[in-house]
């Protein structure tokens, strides 16, 4: 009598899960963040150098930091994030940009702008520039110039600096690098110069953007830098995806060969599991990156773990003679605390790397770890729930993997 | 099967597993990649219509003193490895290659200081003691000491196996290494869990037993799961491994090692383990 409507029951959920795969799995999925690594972009960790008399202070960086988010806002990429780590140094992420590359020429220079005279005076320095901007020499010339303006004190200081060289060069020296030297014909009194080299386009344009948003107060090296290419991270996200769909089909197949019933329900489970799993990811905004649809593939192996060990138990139930119904209770009740201590040290390991990891790896360790708390909670309510309603729609054991009825489980 | 009984066997199968790694840990270490030991590593596509050989792109190298350069292809992506290089010298890179090959496209950028290296290389180990630890604190409050002892053991046994495993064949490690190591670590751990899980349970219904039968059926009970599991944790990573990229090669590789030894030690190593630790306090 409990028949009939079990079977619908079975089939309407299965429809609406295989339903919910086909049509959520993929707008989450695009709802998550990439990592740069998939969607291409650049890293970049600046080490600042203390040099004498300039102590590298929490004010240096922070001042550094606004500095640099001027420069690579003028990029025009759509996402950057800049942050402190440690204490002197700063990180620099940059998605989506075509020429990650170029982009690290832009921020590592000080751009230190100095006007000295022939004995190496400093005359007027960058601090005073109003501003600064890049043009062609001439219109139809292949170098380019920067134009500078100073600012109200600038101006005098530079009005004073040429009426006292008449005649003289001079030196017009960025980061220390002497960039080139005119010689003085008259005072310049409107407060506005030209820095003339050999500058092409890009390199005039890189040096205006510089000396806009103006010195970095301390010397920056380059400690890591990582880049990928648009066509690179397309390339991994195609193939990394492409691969784990292999991988998740191979497990659906096995599962359903070895355990027929209950892999269905395995199955059934993972596409629920996946659909959680990517959902949780895009509601918390973490970034999914190469070592992370690693770690989801990954997952999807140890989330039908919980399963394998409940059928497994319920496999050795049933061939005690327990009924089907006994068999589901012993097996999930003796399978909970392998699977809770089991779960909770890989956990402990995947704890350890988020904390850890930076990156991709932390990408990696958060993917994991919410994988393995989705596939304990579905094994626990799911699966089980479904074990049950099959049970009454079907009591063959033969459709559980026992062959028969009591066969002695000691080996 | 005898497991305990036979233990001698599946401890000279470890050494076996073992010794030759760790001859060439010493003999010739293992190879870092630039992520520990500073360089760059630059990666560019080439798709000339002329099939470009690595010695190729070597000799286009040489004018910017860089033919040095370690070249590897791998269709017709290439992979550059020099010293750690500036930003200018990149550019200088990538120019002379624009110029001698045509459709050159730049793919990707990696370069690291050595100082980097050496703090990955510390926070790497110290992870790895802080897991364990509290692997130890939690398997010790969950069964016993012995248990404790006995998993981290295999653990050990079981990233060594595949540091040897990665100097035998000077296989790159990478920052995602030390990842992939700590996944091992953790499979290992709940593999040798569920079996741990049953001796603990066996031991409360039937107290009688001789510890050394209990600990054979233990693991006999648990043996389809753990080859289930471990087939279905491999499967995705076979894929990864044969359609993943280049990108993830190593990183597969070290977990598809790392897995497979880890199902092994789990059944012939950890439960004999018990077995000598808990002999030997008795």
């Amino acid at each position: 009598m409990q028949r009939q409507p079990s079977i619908v029951a079975v089939i309407a959920i299965a429809a609406a899960i295989l339903l919910l795969g086909y049509f959520a799995i993929q707008p989450i999925a695009q709802s998550i963040n990439l990592g740069l690594d998939l969607r291409g972009g650049l890293r970049v960790v600046l080490e600042a150098q203390e040099t004498e008399g300039k102590a590298v202070t929490e004010d240096t960086i922070t001042k550094a930091i606004g500095i640099l988010r001027t420069r690579v806002d003028s990029l025009g990429v759509e996402e950057t994030t800049l942050y402190p780590q440690g204490e002197n140094r700063v990180v620099i992420e940059i998605a989506g940009e075509d020429d990650p590359e170029a982009a690290v020429d832009i921020l590592k220079n000080v751009a230190q702008l100095e006007f000295q005279d022939e004995q190496g005076n400093v005359l007027v320095t960058g601090e005073n520039l109003e501003n600064a901007e890049a043009r062609m020499t001439q219109s139809g010339a292949s170098t380019a110039e920067v134009l500078l303006e100073f600012d109200k004190e600038g101006a005098k200081l530079f009005a004073d600096a040429t009426k006292n060289n008449v005649g003289k060069p001079i030196l017009i020296v960025i980061d220390d690098k002497v960039i080139s030297a005119p010689n003085v014909d008259e005072p310049i009194t409107d407060g506005n110069a030209v820095i003339r080299g050999t500058f092409t386009a890009e390199e005039a344009n890189n040096l205006a953007v510089q000396l806009r948003s103006g010195a970095l107060p301390v010397s920056f090296e380059v400690l890591e830098k990582r880049s990928v290419g648009p066509t690179l991270g397309a390339d991994s996200l195609d193939k990394s995806l492409k691969a784990g769909i292999i991988g998740l089909i191979a497990v659906l197949i096995f599962m359903l060969g070895y355990y027929r019933l209950p892999g269905l329900i395995a199955d059934l489970s993972l596409v629920i599991y996946i659909t959680l799993v990517l959902g949780t990811m895009s509601v918390l905004g973490a970034v999914l990156t190469l070592p992370g649809i690693a770690g989801l593939a990954l997952s999807i192996g140890m989330a039908v773990d919980a399963n394998v060990v409940t059928y497994e138990r319920i496999k050795e139930e049933l061939r005690f003679g327990k009924t089907l119904g006994a068999a589901i209770d012993a097996g999930f009740k003796r399978a909970f605390w392998a699977i809770f201590d089991s779960n909770l040290t890989t956990l402990i390991a995947a704890g350890v790397l988020m904390y850890f990891g930076t990156g991709p790896i932390k990408g990696f360790a958060v993917t994991l770890s919410i994988g393995i708390i989705a596939s304990v909670l579905l094994v626990l309510t799911f699966t089980r729930y479904m074990l049950i309603l099959f049970s009454n729609v079907t009591k063959n054991p033969k459709l559980y993997g026992v062959e028969g009825g009591a066969a002695d489980a000691n080996n | 099967m005898q497991i305990i009984e036979k233990r001698k066997i599946f401890y000279i199968i470890s050494l076996i597993l073992l010794i030759p790694g760790i001859i060439s840990l010493f003999a010739q270490g293992l190879n870092l990649g630039i992520d520990y030991k500073g360089g760059s590593i630059i990666n560019v596509r080439i798709e000339d219509k002329e099939q470009v050989s690595a010695a190729d792109v070597r000799a286009a190298l040489a004018e910017v003193d860089q033919d040095k350069a370690e070249v590897q292809k791998s269709g017709s992506d290439f992979f550059i490895r020099t010293n750690e290089l500036t930003q200018e010298q990149t550019n200088e890179l990538m120019a002379v290659l624009k110029a001698e090959f045509n459709s050159v496209e730049f793919l990707g950028a990696e370069s690291v200081g050595a100082t980097i290296g050496n703090e990955l290389t510390r926070n790497a180990l110290f992870s790895l003691l802080i897991a364990g630890v509290l692997m130890l604190i939690y398997i010790t409050y969950r069964f016993e000491w012995a248990y404790g002892v006995a998993a981290v053991i295999a653990i050990l046994h079981n990233v060594l196996v595949v540091l040897g495993v990665f100097s035998l064949f000077q296989w790159e490690i990478s920052s995602s290494f030390i990842a992939a190591v700590l996944t091992i670590i953790g499979y290992t751990i709940n593999d040798t869990i569920i079996i741990f899980d049953r001796v603990r349970e066996n031991l409360r219904m039937k107290r009688k037993e001789p510890f050394e039968l209990l600990l054979n059926k233990s693991v006999m009970q648990t043996l389809n799961r753990t080859i289930n599991t471990v087939l279905t944790t491999i499967l995705p990573l076979i894929a990864l491994l044969l359609f993943g990229g280049a990108t993830i090669k190593f990183f597969m590789l070290a977990m598809l090692a790392g897995f497979i030894v880890g199902a092994y030690t789990s059944i012939f190593i950890s439960s004999p383990l018990l077995y000598e630790i808990k002999n030997k306090a008795a």
